[in-house]
């Protein structure tokens, strides 16, 4: 259905082709995964299959790129538009009418589709997936996944036989990411859809995918039509697939159903050991009781809509503690408050003895503060450089000290870039530094591990870690459970307006399989919540697998 | 036939743009004040029958408000510049001699309650026809005027939502970019951080449009299939020129004062007509090579024409007694505004509509979502 021939693309700037001689064939019919670091390439790999590349970005392309034989160097994106449907990153920004029955007419408005077919078409679409109670809701009220429902929708309405989609689930709480996977599995299993689909969040969907087309960070890419033999060696892997490679499992489990089965040894020998040691794996930190800031019955109410109602909590000094809840729920209001960038209506809010809304300048960025959900707001200067010795110079902090700390989170980037030109995750880890790098008492990150792959997640929870050991107190809001388990000491859930849970994050997370990671699905009821906490366990007794299976 | 009129629907943009106009242009015809208000109260009475849900729903108010601010302008101008001499002087302002070749102006001086009631005059009747425009948006959603737009004129249609759906995202971008400075230690007021704000305020702006472009692009947007190009543009040719006629014999039908027989414009309505047939003649050329189809498009029933009559019927009344002394507000020597009776069951009849077109279909109560929450937009 996709085929690649020799394909070799670079932008008009560089010499270094961003994919170089890929050849690829995705058969008719078949879900295939994109995986790779990011920055190399898979958006741009996406956008070669109707010819957004180069027709819309520029560059150059060598070879030739065909789907159902008719090839991109002839047929621009429009003319492609009835056999391949995209949805984007943030399916918001591509939104053309305000109505969701509109938006799903669109595409067929622009293909001429007669108008009897088009009535019909939308009430099939709508029915299919979920949308029949929301057809005349304007967009912009709708909540994440509906919208990215809607805009898989509005492309599948024109009946393409490829779908294309650019990291469908990365920004959506688990709940909408299962609605809009459930929704893309219909379509491949009714109606045979060829669907190509990048995701950093490979712990949701490699276990849907019928072949995995792998990225290197050198730009060569390969299909295997054996999804759980491409994950031995994938750049990127889920914590099932790491748990599976380490202990040596074959073929690799991709679903927690399958590693359950294949770990049934490996729990009876983490169960002997704990019992013959008699000592919990993870040490537990009892946080210092140093108080940072306290929220005392704290309301906010918004448009005749009750967002928190009378919420009491304190946060210590070397806590990291995890905000989490539904999209929706009040967890950006939540730290909005305590960063002083909006008002309670009633209550009040302290952060080192200070009114959050009452602090400015060196007093605000030294006492509290906050990376937004859209990192990309705070950045204005014309290169790396510039923002970090901004930062510097507002917080009296000596020259270089921010972009150090940059540089400790990415080393590999030029500090004379423009911070517009960098990718998601590298302008995230800049706005980090930046806000960082003036030692905070209280730290705040909003969403902070959207658009990061594995590795820039690991290296996100040892700075966290770090300023926790520091005595600074840390809070993301976040739905992933992975940093939930591995960075942070404590779990506050946010649901209807209140503080329904406030808990340890090991006993949370081995409590509820909504807050579980993983490895600790997989162990269950064993207490381990991480790869490494059972890699600390066995090194420690020779009987378990010590290096994988190599 | 009753069931027409009771069954919950919206009709057709164009009929209540019509009706609109119809009242506009009345409105446009006089300057007496009493004449003024009631077409006013016309329009609002349907308004306040009709008025489609949701923010567009307020547009007849934000208008009278403004229509408000035009009449406080329009005296101030009077009184800082107004030449007006005849009549008793309320008051004098110390007069500013101008150079001779700025004769004509006047800057200061005395202020006569002539021209002062002048203004207001002319104040209101600008003030009425904005109020029949924002009459026209509280019951039609902009973006519902987008589907009859003729299809040759679709492009540019589009482009039109785009910048109005960017607007209010702009001004939240505005306030969050604000916030983030805040954040960082910034000053957030001073025309250096201004300058520094404006910055990721366009940038994000044009990113935006860039993701919505490629959007409209993959999606079909401007497919030619196969249209010829000279054919695409003598549609477009004929559609613009079309407009622009109708324009002007609009604009002869508004201002009284171009050339006429009998109180009826020479260049009015045979300049309408000629628009209309360019326009239609475009629109029925590029029908016969469909590139794309409407959903649902809005039809056009009976109820349709009653609301249009009910607009042409005030219209063609004010204009055929256009020279009639009582259209005009008296100013001197002063007296109470007179209403020549017969216009009075014409603006009754204005009014028709809040009973004789169907009740606007009610939405379900939906709840916002926390706006910090979903606004995902990320430069990707």
């Amino acid at each position: 259905m996709i085929r690649f021939d020799q394909v070799t693309f670079n932008y008009h700037d560089s010499l270094n082709p961003i994919v170089s001689n890929v050849n690829l064939e995705i058969p008719e019919g078949e879900l295939a995964l994109v995986v790779g670091h990011t920055g190399t390439g898979k958006s741009t790999l996406l956008n070669l299959v109707n010819g957004m590349a180069p027709h819309f970005t520029g560059g150059n392309l060598a070879g030739v790129v065909t789907v159902a034989d008719r090839s991109t160097a002839n047929y621009p994106p429009r003319e492609m538009a009835d056999l391949v449907g995209v949805v984007r990153q943030d399916p918001a920004s591509g939104f053309v009418t305000d109505i969701v029955e509109d938006e799903l007419a669109y595409t067929m408005e622009s293909l001429a589709v007669p108008p009897n077919v088009m009535r019909r078409r939308v009430e099939e679409t709508l029915d299919l997936l979920g949308l029949a109670s929301l057809r005349s809701r304007p967009l912009r009220t709708l909540s994440g996944g509906e919208r990215q429902r809607v805009a898989i929708g509005s492309v599948m309405t024109a009946h393409p036989s490829v779908l294309v989609l650019d990291e469908p689930t990365s920004a959506l709480d688990p709940q909408a990411a299962e609605e809009v996977l459930a929704a893309i599995q219909r379509f491949v299993h009714d109606l045979g859809l060829t669907v190509l689909m990048s995701e950093h969040r490979l712990e949701r969907v490699v276990q849907y995918a019928d072949s995995v087309v792998t990225i290197t960070n050198d730009g060569e890419v390969w299909r295997d039509s054996n999804p759980a033999h491409a994950m031995i060696s994938a750049p990127v892997a889920p914590p099932v697939v790491e748990l599976g490679r380490w202990a040596g499992w074959d073929p690799l489990p991709l679903s927690i159903r399958d590693a359950r089965r294949d770990a049934v040894t490996l729990r009876e020998d983490l169960t002997r050991r704990l019992v013959s040691e008699q000592t919990p794996a993870k040490p537990a930190k009892r946080p210092t009781p140093e108080s940072v800031a306290t929220i005392s019955r704290v309301s906010v109410n918004r448009s005749n809509r009750v967002v928190l109602r009378s919420v009491d909590c304190e946060v210590s000094a070397g806590e990291v503690v995890a905000l989490m809840g539904r999209n929706g729920s009040g967890k950006s209001t939540f730290l909005q408050l305590l960063a002083g960038s909006a008002s309670p209506s009633a209550g009040k809010i302290s952060v080192r003895g200070h009114d959050p809304t009452q602090l400015a300048g060196t007093e605000l960025v030294t006492t509290v503060g906050l990376v937004p959900q859209e990192p990309a707001l705070m950045l204005w200067a014309d290169s790396v450089v510039e923002e970090c010795a901004s930062a510097d110079q507002t917080s009296d902090l000596p020259q270089g000290t921010t972009l150090a700390l940059f540089h400790r989170l990415r080393d590999d980037v030029d500090p004379q870039m423009h911070p517009r030109d960098l990718s998601e995750g590298t302008r995230l880890a800049l706005v980090v530094a930046l806000v960082a790098a003036a030692s905070p008492d209280l730290l705040l990150l909003d969403e902070p591990t959207r658009g990061l792959d594995y590795s820039a997640k690991v290296t996100l929870t040892e700075l966290l870690r770090e300023l926790a050991v520091a005595g600074q107190a840390v809070i993301v809001a976040t739905h992933d459970v992975e940093l939930v388990a591995a960075a942070c000491t404590r779990v506050l859930m946010i649901g209807d307006a209140d503080i329904v849970l406030d808990a340890e994050a090991s006993a949370a997370a081995t409590a509820s399989p909504v807050f579980a990671p993983q490895v600790a699905k997989v162990l269950t009821p064993l207490p381990f919540l991480t790869l490494a906490a059972v890699r600390e366990a066995a090194e420690s007794d020779p009987a378990l697998p010590r290096n994988g299976g190599e | 036939m009753i069931d027409a009129f009771t069954t919950p629907r919206l009709i057709h943009p164009g009929a209540w743009w019509l009706w609109a106009l119809g009242l506009a242009v009345a409105a446009a015809r006089t300057t007496n004040p009493l004449l003024l208000l009631m077409i006013a109260v016309a329009a609002g009475v349907v308004v306040a029958e009709r008025r489609v849900p949701g923010p567009w729903g307020n547009s007849y108010l934000a208008f009278a408000k403004f229509g408000l601010l035009i009449i406080a302008i329009r005296v101030l101008l009077e009184i800082f510049l107004g030449a007006a001499n005849f009549g008793p002087t309320l008051f004098a302002l110390p007069e500013v001699p101008l150079p001779e070749w700025m004769a004509g102006v006047q800057l200061g001086g005395p202020v006569t309650l002539a021209g002062l009631l002048q203004a207001i005059f002319e104040g209101l009747r600008i003030a009425v026809l904005l109020l029949c425009i924002g009459a026209a948006n509280s019951l039609v959603n902009p973006s519902r005027l987008l589907r009859i737009v003729p299809a040759a004129l679709y492009e540019v249609g589009v482009a039109v939502v785009v910048c109005m759906s960017t607007a209010p995202i702009l001004v939240s971008d505005a306030s969050r970019i604000r916030e983030a400075r805040r954040l960082r230690g910034r000053p957030t007021s001073g025309l250096r951080s201004w300058s520094q704000m404006a910055m990721p305020l366009f940038s994000g702006a044009l990113e935006r449009s860039v993701a919505l472009a490629a959007s409209m692009d993959s999606r079909g947007y401007g497919r030619t299939a196969g249209i010829p190009r000279r054919a695409r543009q003598s549609t477009v040719g004929l559609l613009l020129l079309g407009l622009v006629g109708m324009l002007i014999g609009l604009y002869g039908l508004l201002d009284g004062s171009t050339p006429g027989v009998a109180g009826v414009s020479v260049i009015g309505w045979p300049m309408l007509l000629l628009g209309v047939a360019l326009a239609t003649t475009g629109s029925l050329l590029a029908g016969k090579r469909v590139s794309r189809t409407r959903y649902r498009p809005d039809i056009w029933a009976f109820p349709e024409w009653m609301v249009v009559t009910c607009g042409v019927i005030p219209a063609t009344g004010f204009i055929l007694l256009g020279n009639d002394p009582a259209m005009s507000g008296p100013t001197y020597p002063l007296s109470w505004p007179e209403v020549p009776l017969a216009l009075v069951p014409l603006l009754l009849i204005a009014t028709l509509p809040a009973i004789l077109s169907p009740p606007v279909p009610q939405q379900n109560e939906f709840e916002e979502s926390d706006q910090t929450d979903t606004s995902a937009a990320v430069a990707a």
